[in-house]
């Protein structure tokens, strides 16, 4: 089976993109969980 | 047997399209700079608004603000890639520039979209979160794909789509429109004609070679000239309002209208400049005033705020 190959260029980008995902979803995960604190919080302060 | 058998007319790497895009260039389809404007004036929409909301609800209503708006930006590149590649304000653009395809675009922007409305929705109130949409929506359909290309009036009712976000932002902390808030959308709505057409006057052969109708190229330089110096005007004015509705005081009057005064005169310094200037000098220095006037109003609205209810707290009133 031929694969493709990349070349450095395109697995440098994919690389950068790759990393900007990661670093995206991490911060959604921390976002929510510190959404989910502060309301809480407020419910329980209410 | 190959994967790739059927693409493979003049190789692999021609056929498969292989992405170079960096996240920088996803970034650039956000437009950053008039998101900068957005979240610059959906803060200062949640800075007037009467009420509480925690600090970090407040960040991620701005987020997602920042991000609905970037999102349009993306939609609205991946319509007009057409044009934006004649441009030469906008040739170097992600899609004409062959970095990002146009369907890439499209998926972006439809899922930042959806993902900024349901994060505010979830997150902070569903008034807010659909005045977003509304403002995508307006920027992406109503501004890109219909008025910008055939009406010479298509910045001055697509201009609506810049001016929501302090409405918006005011709507995440009172979960409400007031007329505060809709003095704050008049301000950026009644100040984009000018701001818009001043642009317009010295890039007016890039807008005609791609066919947009903006005033210059439709109805002609002293036409415009005219109207610019009506809607800095009318900017002028509406920039005191808010003294003399009586949410901002005296000292933001007095500052708002020495702006206003100096918005109205670089119009006319742009009326008096002679049809068929070349370098067009006094448009470019409105162009430049008056986006200082917009960061110039809001701040000093957020300040005069802040200020009062320092005021207020800590009993210096009494």
């Amino acid at each position: 089976m031929d694969m493709i190959t990349l070349n450095e260029a395109q697995k440098k980008s994919r690389r950068g993109r790759n990393i900007a995902l990661g670093v995206v979803l991490f911060a959604l995960v921390v976002g929510f969980y510190v959404v989910t604190l502060v309301k809480f919080s407020g419910g329980m302060v209410n | 047997m190959s994967v790739i058998d059927h693409h493979e007319a003049n190789g692999p790497e021609a056929a498969v399209r292989l992405s170079e895009a960096s996240a920088r260039d996803f970034f650039a389809l956000l437009k950053p700079r008039v998101m900068s404007l957005v979240v610059f004036t959906g803060l200062a929409g949640m800075v007037m608004a009467p009420g509480h909301i925690h600090p970090f609800i407040g960040f991620i209503a701005i987020l997602c603000i920042a991000v609905g708006a970037g999102a349009s930006g993306a939609l609205n590149m991946w319509y007009d890639a057409d044009i934006d590649a004649v441009m030469t304000r906008t040739a170097s653009r992600p899609i004409p520039a062959g970095k990002i395809r146009a369907e890439e675009a499209l998926a972006f922007g439809l899922t930042l979209s959806a993902f900024s409305v349901c994060i505010l929705g979830i997150v902070v109130n569903w008034l807010s979160a659909g005045l977003l949409a509304f403002t995508i929506f307006f920027y992406a359909v109503v501004y890109t794909m219909w008025l910008k290309r055939s009406t010479p009036q298509n910045i001055v009712i697509g201009g609506a789509a810049g001016a929501f976000p302090p409405m918006i932002g005011w709507a995440c902390v009172t979960n409400g429109v007031a007329i505060e808030s809709i003095v704050l959308f008049l301000i950026t709505f009644l100040w984009t004609p000018a701001h818009f057409w001043a642009l317009a006057l010295f890039k007016m052969r890039d807008y005609g070679a791609v066919g947009v109708p903006m005033l210059p190229n439709v109805s002609g330089e002293a036409t415009t000239k005219n109207q610019i110096v009506i809607y800095a005007v009318l900017t002028a004015i509406i920039g005191v309002v808010p003294t003399t509705l009586g949410f901002s005081s005296v000292v933001y009057g007095a500052f708002a209208a020495l702006l206003g005064l100096g918005f109205i005169w670089y119009s006319i310094g742009v009326w008096r400049m002679p049809d068929g200037d070349e370098k067009m000098a006094p448009a470019k220095k409105l162009f430049a005033f008056s986006i200082l006037y917009l960061f110039a109003i809001f701040s000093a609205l957020m300040i005069d705020h802040l200020i009062a209810t320092l005021w207020l707290t800590t009993g210096g009133a009494a």
